[in-house]
């Protein structure tokens, strides 16, 4: 047996003795994505809207039809301008619909209880939407790419671009300072195996599970979350390869600058999670972000891979147009691994 | 056994981190199946020294061999040629008995077919054959440390680095750990051993003791017992290193 492929074999006893790393590598990425996809969602459904009308008029009913059939309201009732108030206060109800008719003229008030920012920004623009339709150049809205506004659209390449970063930076680094700390790591350095072997030795092992974790969450996201699956699923395939090594790159690097699986964790884990979170474009768009931000977003991996995923997976245009975002992330890989094996090579 | 050729020989082996001197002017002769204690207080340089003839820290300044190979220029041969065990008992916990010693068996460079042949007279001659199939994780740290020490030897080197194999053993332990040392002596193999037992340097061919980064000590135990006129190693440690600074 060669020294690469009884690295290799101890590596992999290792993970399948330990199954406590390999279900949460494998198990916490599903529990998120389902999550993400089903569970949390910046869709509002369901306001509970509340009618105030000065004068009955066929206008009105209309109008109050068109929301009683709307999926996204529930329409709670016509009720007196001094109990609307009431209700609001009470939490009974997300907004109100004051309608009035002055000289022929129907005109309409908004309010909602803003206590929750996003719904009642969400709530306001819904019923405008709706009420406007009765406006004489009515506006026709076409949402290109996710014409239903699924979050779930929205959060798959987040949570993927989140999940390899973590899970792979935290792997390889706590599983080569846990080698050190328990020093079998000298043992392997004093032997005749060439550090580039131990290396290998390390990253191939949890490059294969982080392959599978790949397969997992797309077949997750191309059934369960019903992404349309096209031909540039290939794409996504390489392009979370080519992650993936940047991520396992990390994880080494991180490796070389702690000495404990405490400390390994803790800056794979959080130094890495908030700005992929906070700045990656993964929740907040890197377009509104002051312009520092949006340049230190530019040093973040998540950040182009999060954007070429929504490229191929939801615009699903040619391969191309993720040219620039697959630029940055190669050179990205190249910088980390050389520091890395540089970092790692250095005789101390 | 003085005519014998050196495994090791070092001179002015220096080893600095920023204006910390951890290894002052090393220098040092070992010869061939000798039993070498290489004694100090703790911080005193012992592990930075031998991580130096290992070939895992390049020396700031100075000159060597370790197994005829230059350790400057050729770590990658002298790597070739030793065995070490490291001072934390430190083998693949998760793996078996007979797992750990056929990987580091292969790492070494052993031969596949006498791999599994050698491996299971070791497990034999341990009387860990009942065990072998076990992770090594469940086994008392005695027999951890003497299979650490099976697995460094393996592969039959010509020198064999030992950095407290005995620590946090029990007495009948340690004996039966010197009993080994012994017999791989006496198979040909060189043997340099740190330790913390002053008694464990009794049983050494020759012993040299470090102070801040210096050897001030060295010679056969009796030798140094006659020089510093103390009748155990236990006071000769304690005259020579009585003005040791950094402890």
């Amino acid at each position: 047996m060669s020294i690469f492929r009884s690295l290799i074999r101890k590596e992999v006893l290792h993970l399948l003795r330990d199954p406590r790393t390999v279900t949460v590598v494998l198990v916490m990425p599903v529990v998120l994505l389902l999550l993400f996809g089903f569970a949390i969602s910046t869709e509002v459904n369901g306001v509970r809207l509340l009618a105030v009308v000065g004068q009955h008029t066929d206008e009105t009913h209309r109008l109050l039809e068109r929301f009683r059939s709307n999926p996204c309201f529930t329409l709670e009732g016509i009720v007196a301008p001094h109990e609307a108030d009431d209700l609001l206060r009470q939490g009974k109800a997300d907004a109100v619909l004051v309608l009035r008719t002055d000289g022929g003229q129907l005109t309409h008030q908004v309010i909602t209880d803003a206590s929750n920012t996003n719904l009642a920004q969400t709530a306001t623009a819904y019923i405008e939407s709706v009420a406007s339709g009765e406006s004489s150049s009515p506006i026709v809205l076409h949402t290109l790419y996710n014409p239903q506004l699924k979050s779930a659209y929205q959060f798959v390449p987040g949570i993927m671009g989140m999940i390899f970063i973590l899970i792979c930076s935290m792997m390889t680094s706590v599983s080569i300072v846990s080698e050190r700390e328990s020093s079998t790591m000298d043992l392997l350095l004093v032997s005749p195996v060439r550090p580039r072997t131990i290396i290998l030795g390390k990253l191939v092992p949890y490059f294969l599970l982080s392959c599978l974790l790949l397969g997992l969450m797309l077949t997750l996201s191309y059934t369960v979350l019903g992404l349309p699956f096209s031909p540039s699923a290939l794409h996504v395939v390489w392009l979370s390869l080519l992650y993936i090594i940047l991520a396992l790159g990390l994880g080494m690097l991180v490796s070389t600058l702690v000495s404990t699986q405490v400390a390994a964790l803790l800056v794979s884990g959080m130094l890495f999670m908030v700005p992929v979170i906070m700045l990656s474009g993964m929740i907040f768009p890197v377009e509104n972000m002051p312009v520092a931000l949006q340049g230190v977003s530019c040093l973040i991996p998540a950040r182009w891979y999060i954007s070429a995923l929504r490229v191929l997976m939801i615009q699903q245009l040619p391969v191309r147009h993720i040219l620039p975002q697959t630029a940055v992330l190669a050179l990205m890989t190249l910088v980390v691994l050389t520091l890395a094996a540089k970092k790692f090579n250095l005789r101390k | 056994m003085k005519t014998s050729e050196n495994v090791i020989s070092v001179r002015h082996l220096t080893k600095r981190f920023g204006d910390f001197t951890a290894v002052d002017d090393l220098s040092l002769d070992v010869r061939k199946g000798e039993i070498f204690g290489f004694l100090g207080a703790n911080g005193a340089g012992k592990t930075t020294a031998m991580r130096m003839l290992c070939g895992l820290s390049r020396p700031t300044s100075g000159s060597g061999t370790v197994a005829g190979f230059d350790i400057v220029r050729q770590p990658e041969d002298i790597k070739r040629h030793i065995g070490y065990m490291s001072q934390k008992f430190s083998l693949y916990g998760q793996l078996t008995v007979r797992e750990n010693l056929t990987l580091f068996a292969t790492i070494y460079g052993m031969p596949a077919s006498d791999i599994r042949r050698k491996a299971d007279e070791a497990c034999r001659a341990l009387g860990m054959d009942g065990v072998r199939d076990r992770p090594v994780r469940d086994l008392p740290l005695g027999w951890k440390q003497r299979l650490a020490f099976t697995a460094a030897t393996l592969h039959t080197p010509d020198i064999v680095f030992l950095d407290e194999p005995t620590g946090g053993v029990d007495p009948a332990t340690r004996r039966k750990f010197w009993e080994m040392i012994y017999r791989a002596s006496s198979e040909g193999m060189t043997l340099f051993v740190t330790t913390h037992y002053l008694d464990e340097a009794e049983y050494c061919h020759r012993v040299s003791i470090m102070v801040d980064g210096r050897i001030r000590a060295l010679d056969s135990p009796a030798g140094l017992k006659q020089q510093f006129r103390a009748a155990t190693m236990d006071e000769v440690f304690r005259i020579v290193a009585q003005d040791a600074r950094r402890t």
